[in-house]
């Protein structure tokens, strides 16, 4: 029970040469030598380095730094330039997207042009790194769960700023770029639709985010409990059974009647963060395309109750005779 | 039957916290222990108090099912049954089953000679039921202030305290649990996909080891954490995710009770460029 024995940081490190890492097909290359880092040796590997740059990561990476000063000189532009008012507003500044009556066209520059303009090279920077993971993958000989799972994460993405606002015919729908300000999108959607707490694939959603978190804590824990045993080599585990895993197993065994095995927690897992992602896209794709509030959803189906009305009723201004969007 | 093939020679006597070999057997898969006793108390007289305080309710949809705590009348003192005493019984009985939990974990793992990280984390769980339920309403002073026991009735709470403070997502403490939540998610799937990708191989490929995991993460990244690092990692953010939920609902009444967008104009403020 002493804390040594819980294993939570590497107290002696030994620091071998670099290793290159297992060759690459022929013509392909990997760029900076790599070196070791004490700091990062107390609770992971010491080594940095070296790193695959190949055509999509690099397009990828330049994308990316498009999409990024994009947003940042758009910011810049808004405090007239001024370094010090740009780090003190940062926060609260937003490149947001065109006003609705754009709809789905190529708006001025001024007038959400730059967020269009910004959002495509974001987009465009992920799916490169999309087909990147991909082709570390292949190239290295492993099957492609990396490369699926990253793919629900993408379509919560693409849901949120591309699909939604293509169906809702508008790219107003979509969320602005800052920090700030996408907290405010995010609330006023959910205001917006009858609160998103009635949202059933919302609900999912978060069930899976906190069941991720819940799992990564029973997961790690249980093998950092076995370390000692060699817990943390889990392909050799899967391979061969030890004692570590036969432990893990029974742990879990005698506290709640049932196990994973080292390879199934696994799958567990990657299902849980997957479908977090893959419910939470179908929960906002829905919303405001197949249901405009989802209080009254919930009340229809027998979910929620009919709270009494605690104000008169309003119109909404939106629905009134001439009203712009 | 209810022993893995293996499980025999880990059944052994012994690494009892209290009641030495009183309790020390296990119920079919199930180890027992003096807090596994205690658990099924807490868990079964809770649960049938939920049942009761359903029957009381105006409905038996599953959705709709809520046990309230006492009105904010009551302050910190005991309401009666049908007021709110059920949810106070619920709430010290449910924190007896998840301690008595956490206990009768750490004697599992001393039973098989393995670490107490599992129990401790789930520690950190416990910190935040124990932060919503007593620490918060006991700082604001009425038993009022804890959430209803009800599928979407503790949602209702969730979003209306969260707009009593106008704008939630401002809590620096939340935006820090938030953040940790997806960085969390992100790993584990980041992590059993590896996993699952080298012990998978495509057709014809063998299954791999360390140093295609490696191999991957620096070269798609420029670092791999390593097998143990990985764990700690997500131990570390998991647990931390919960911490933090902890913190932000508890500074949220207790020391701050303005909007939280405006708790952010100390910021605006530093002399520097005020």
């Amino acid at each position: 029970m002493s804390t040594e024995f819980q294993n939570l940081f590497t107290r002696i490190q030994i620091h071998g040469p670099v290793y290159p890492g297992v060759p690459l097909p022929p013509g392909s290359w990997r760029a900076f030598k790599g070196s070791m880092k004490h700091l990062f040796g107390w609770i992971g590997d010491t080594q940095l380095g070296p790193i695959y740059l190949g055509f999509t990561g690099v397009m990828s990476l330049f994308c990316g730094f498009v999409a990024f000063e994009i947003i940042g000189l758009n910011m810049f532009a808004q405090v007239n330039w001024d370094l010090v008012q740009f780090i003190r507003q940062l926060p609260w500044l937003a490149l947001e997207p065109p006003a609705p009556g754009y709809g789905l066209r190529i708006p001025p520059l001024q007038h959400g042009g730059w967020w269009l303009m910004a959002g495509f090279f974001l987009t465009t920077s992920v799916l490169l790194w999309w087909l990147r993971m991909y082709r570390r993958a292949k190239s290295l000989g492993l099957s492609q769960h990396t490369t699926w799972a990253f793919a629900s994460a993408i379509w919560l993405f693409l849901v949120l700023g591309l699909i939604r606002p293509v169906l809702m015919g508008a790219w107003s729908e979509a969320v602005p770029f800052g920090i700030f300000p996408h907290l405010d999108w995010t609330a006023a959607f959910s205001l917006r639709y009858g609160n998103l707490f009635y949202n059933p694939f919302h609900a999912l959603s978060i069930a899976f985010l906190y069941g991720s978190t819940l799992l990564f804590a029973m997961h790690a824990g249980t093998v950092l409990s076995t370390t000692r045993y060699g817990g943390d080599r889990e392909v050799e585990q899967i391979t061969d059974r030890g004692t570590a895993s036969e432990r893990m197993a029974l742990f879990w065994r005698w506290t709640m009647g049932f196990n994973a095995t080292i390879e199934s927690i696994h799958r567990w897992a990657w299902w849980f963060a997957v479908l977090t992602t893959l419910t939470g896209g179908i929960g906002i794709l829905l919303t405001g395309t197949v249901v405009d509030n989802w209080y009254l959803w919930a009340v229809k189906h027998g979910v929620a109750p009919a709270y009494p009305h605690s104000f008169p009723a309003v119109t909404d201004p939106a629905a009134l005779p001439g009203a712009q969007p | 039957m209810s022993m893995l093939s293996f499980e025999r020679r880990y059944r052994v006597r012994g690494g009892t916290l209290v009641g030495g070999d009183l309790f020390d057997f296990w119920i079919g898969p199930f180890y027992v222990g003096f807090f596994g006793v205690t658990t099924a108390f807490c868990a079964v007289t809770g649960t049938l108090l939920l049942i009761y305080g359903a029957a009381l309710g105006p409905t038996w949809n599953l959705w709709q099912i809520n046990v309230a705590p006492p009105d904010l009348k009551y302050g910190l003192g005991f309401a009666p049954m049908r007021e709110g005493g059920i949810w106070q019984w619920v709430t010290i009985l449910a924190t007896g089953a998840f301690v008595s939990w956490a206990l009768r974990e750490v004697e599992i793992c001393r039973k098989l000679g393995i670490g107490i990280h599992v129990p401790v984390a789930f520690g950190a769980a416990i910190v935040a039921y124990v932060t919503l339920e007593v620490v918060r309403p006991v700082l604001m002073g009425a038993w009022g202030h804890g959430f209803p026991y009800g599928i979407y009735s503790h949602l209702d709470w969730v979003s209306n305290v969260g707009y009593q403070y106008l704008h939630f997502h401002y809590n620096p403490a939340h935006m820090i649990a938030v953040s940790l939540f997806f960085t969390t998610t992100m790993a584990l799937g980041l992590h059993s996909s590896l996993i699952l990708s080298v012990s998978n191989p495509p057709r014809g490929e063998p299954v791999r080891g360390a140093e295609h995991e490696n191999t991957f993460y620096r070269d798609a990244v420029g670092y791999s954490i390593g097998a143990l690092g990985i764990h700690r990692l997500g131990y570390l953010i998991s647990v931390n995710a919960a911490l933090f939920s902890a913190l932000c609902i508890v500074l949220s009444g207790p020391f701050w009770t303005k909007g939280w967008p405006e708790w952010w104009s100390w910021w605006l403020n530093i002399p520097v460029w005020k």
